[in-house]
């Protein structure tokens, strides 16, 4: 188990790949076939051109404020590739990688992030829950369903994400008491990327890791290097099954960090260093992940051109039907707040077609 | 047909409902072996188990939040908050996930749930323990806002709630909990939702109310004799209110005094007054008025005869509009 070899209290983190893409924990190294390996590098350039597409939408203004992804890749699509059709995933709002991995149209991205509802409907065959925006406020709902499959006695595993701010919110506590009080099937990845907007990680707790709070509801944590897909995969593989089996929640700390803003209503060069994104910007999990593949005679330039073309033509299109989308009518926005529309919201909704005029 | 107080008759339509419905659970604390601390629960947990009776830890918000998982997975949870003053430490997750979680995930996911807890005072209760925040519940879109007065509505009500497709945010009189008792039908039934009753009919004034305050306008009523023909409706769902019952006592009757618990400012009873002077104005002889609880905080036990309408207040309230 990897999790009983690194011990968050002693501030061992679990890697599989060096920063300079070289094997480290054999022994943890999973044994993925050449497709898979590919396959995971692909989410990874799909979801870093999909970022990238986004930013140039927003500031074009055809898309609206959003939470870039650049950095995150290998925490993102290394967890949700371990994830099986039938587990859950519980998002927070800067999950591209994940939501690429586990199979979420780009374009119900692109529909979300340009402003329509219709975005977060996610397709039925997907067990994707909606992006969570009040942080932490999710894992609760992620902990219910854990909650439901042991009183169903279901086998199912849930990851919900969220970030290292989302620590410190009194939802935090109260979900990971009461996963480990009920046993649930539920694995915590906490995405540390060192910053909640503009506050570092060292104001979000005086714990020396993020991961030990686990042991304080009585259950494992671990520290993982969030830049590592292949250690991501194997410990969120590791957490998934552990949970399936009946044994109980995990909370993993993906060691990671934010390239960019916040938001891109957020400006990080107000309180952080170039020097310090920099140093970050040398440690991409992309960039790792690729050494690691061309030395084992994966990745090649052809490879390398052949996904970034490929990935760029998937997004477009995306774009392009979202785009094509028709604005909303006005009776979309009254539809779903109850099973029917009540009495009270046919006359508000008469009253818009009104103002509106004769429709 | 038994004689039920309404403790005994929400315990009835929760058991009822589990036998019914495996889908069914509660949570909350002291729920189980407990009982609730109102004992409404009492008995549950021997007959359905931990696993759907479920005492939690101390912890509002995750109450609530586990719920909404629960029942976007497909559960019918019934949430107790142990009393309405400890809500507000769920009432991020009533806001922001249970209220809307249908609409912002366009219909795949819901949030089928009841959301119980026993509210308002007039017994004498510690701090905390007698708030009637009913109207910040009714100002939220998705929820409704259901409020039983009597064992039989209670019983029907709680039901119906149970059943509905959408979140219901529960509120029990607890000053009615023990107070009355009335024939319940044994076998379940439902009473509709969003649909006021009319309690007592009558010509010159409607009286509209909610709760306790039934009980405390039937009592003004007993006082006051026969002078006034004062027509009484119970709106029993809050939100969205039934405004087509009370828009048609109030052409009827000309006037209309709405008597609530709540402080008054932004309060139910605010939305009510809008509502008939916008849709009714030129059927009344007078203004409509509000006797309420007021903008104050809920005071102690010592001065909570200041804060809590009685029936004199509602007689003081009706004589006001028919001199207006």
């Amino acid at each position: 188990m990897i999790v009983e070899k690194f011990n968050p209290l002693k501030g061992e983190m679990f890697q599989i790949l060096s920063e300079e893409g070289k094997v480290v924990s054999k022994e943890f190294a999973p044994k993925l076939k050449e497709k898979d390996l590919k396959s995971m590098y692909y989410n990874m350039i799909l979801t870093r051109v999909a970022d990238e597409k986004s930013l140039k939408l927003q500031r074009q203004g055809r898309m609206g404020t959003f939470a870039p992804n650049i950095g995150h890749e290998a925490t993102q699509v290394g967890s949700a590739f371990a994830m099986d059709e039938k587990d859950w995933m519980f998002p927070y709002f800067r999950d591209l990688g994940a939501f690429i991995t586990k199979g979420l149209p780009l374009k119900n991205y692109f529909l979300y992030w340009m402003g329509y509802e219709e975005g977060m409907r996610i397709p039925e065959n997907l067990r994707i829950f909606t992006v969570n925006i009040p942080v932490a406020s999710h894992l609760p709902h992620s902990v219910g369903f854990g909650m439901a499959a042991n009183i169903r006695k279901e086998k199912f595993a849930i990851v919900s994400y969220f970030g290292d701010g989302a620590t410190s919110e009194g939802d935090f506590h109260e979900a990971l008491n009461f996963a480990g009080i009920f046993k649930t099937p539920n694995v915590f990845i906490c995405v540390n990327n060192q910053y909640a907007i503009s506050v570092p990680r060292s104001r979000q707790t005086a714990s020396k890791t993020l991961a030990q709070k686990a042991l304080s509801y009585g259950f494992e944590g671990i520290q993982v290097d969030g830049n590592d897909i292949l250690a991501m995969y194997a410990v969120t593989r590791e957490a998934l099954s552990k949970a399936r089996k009946g044994n109980g929640p995990t909370l993993i700390e993906a060691y990671t960090y934010r390239l960019s803003d916040h938001t891109t209503s957020d400006d990080a060069r107000r309180y952080r260093s170039e020097e310090e994104v920099k140093y970050w910007m040398e440690r991409d999990p992309i960039k790792r992940f690729k050494i690691f593949l061309a030395d084992r005679g994966i990745w090649s330039e052809e490879l390398e051109e052949e996904f970034i073309s490929k990935a760029s033509e998937e997004v477009a299109k995306a774009v392009e039907e979202a785009e094509a989308t028709p604005p909303p009518k006005p009776d979309e926005v009254f539809v779903y707040t109850y099973s029917e529309l009540t009495p009270h919201l046919e006359e508000q909704l008469r009253e818009l077609r009104e103002i509106l005029g004769g429709e | 047909m038994a004689r039920l107080n309404m403790v005994s008759a929400l315990n009835q339509a929760l058991d009822q409902e589990m036998e019914r419905d495996e889908r069914v659970v509660i949570l909350g604390e002291d729920v189980g072996r407990n009982g609730g601390v109102f004992r409404v629960t009492e008995g549950l947990i021997d007959k359905y188990g931990e696993k759907r009776v479920i005492d939690t830890p101390l912890a509002e918000g995750a109450i609530v939040g586990t719920a909404v998982g629960m029942a976007a997975y497909g559960l019918r949870p019934i949430a107790e908050i142990q009393f309405m003053g400890f809500a507000p430490q769920a009432f991020h997750h009533i806001l922001i996930h249970v209220a809307r979680l249908r609409f912002r995930s366009r219909g795949r996911y819901t949030a089928p749930m009841v959301i119980r807890m026993p509210f308002g005072g007039g017994v004498k209760a510690l701090e905390h323990h007698s708030e009637s925040l009913e109207a910040i519940f009714c100002h939220i879109p998705g929820l409704k806002v259901v409020v039983p007065s009597t064992p039989y509505t209670a019983k029907g009500l709680l039901i119906s709630s149970i059943r509905d497709p959408d979140p219901v945010v529960f509120l029990e009189p607890k000053k009615v909990y023990r107070a009355i008792k009335e024939e319940v039908p044994e076998e379940p039934y439902t009473l509709p939702l969003m649909k006021a009753r009319v309690v007592e009919e009558g010509d010159d004034i409607t009286v509209i109310t909610w709760g306790a305050h039934v009980r405390t306008a039937l009592q003004a009523l007993e006082k006051m004799g026969d002078d006034v023909s004062v027509e009484v409706i119970d709106l029993q769902t809050l939100s969205p209110w039934d405004e087509d019952a009370v828009l048609k006592s109030v052409r009827k009757t000309g006037r209309a005094l709405v008597v609530q618990e709540s402080p008054r400012s932004f309060s139910a009873g605010s939305e009510i007054a809008a509502t008939i002077s916008e849709k009714a104005l030129l059927s009344l002889e007078a203004p409509v008025l509000r006797v309420s609880g007021w903008d104050i905080t809920v005071p102690l036990p010592k001065s909570e005869d200041y804060y809590h309408v009685s029936p004199d207040w509602v007689m003081w309230g009706i004589k006001k509009v028919m001199e207006w």
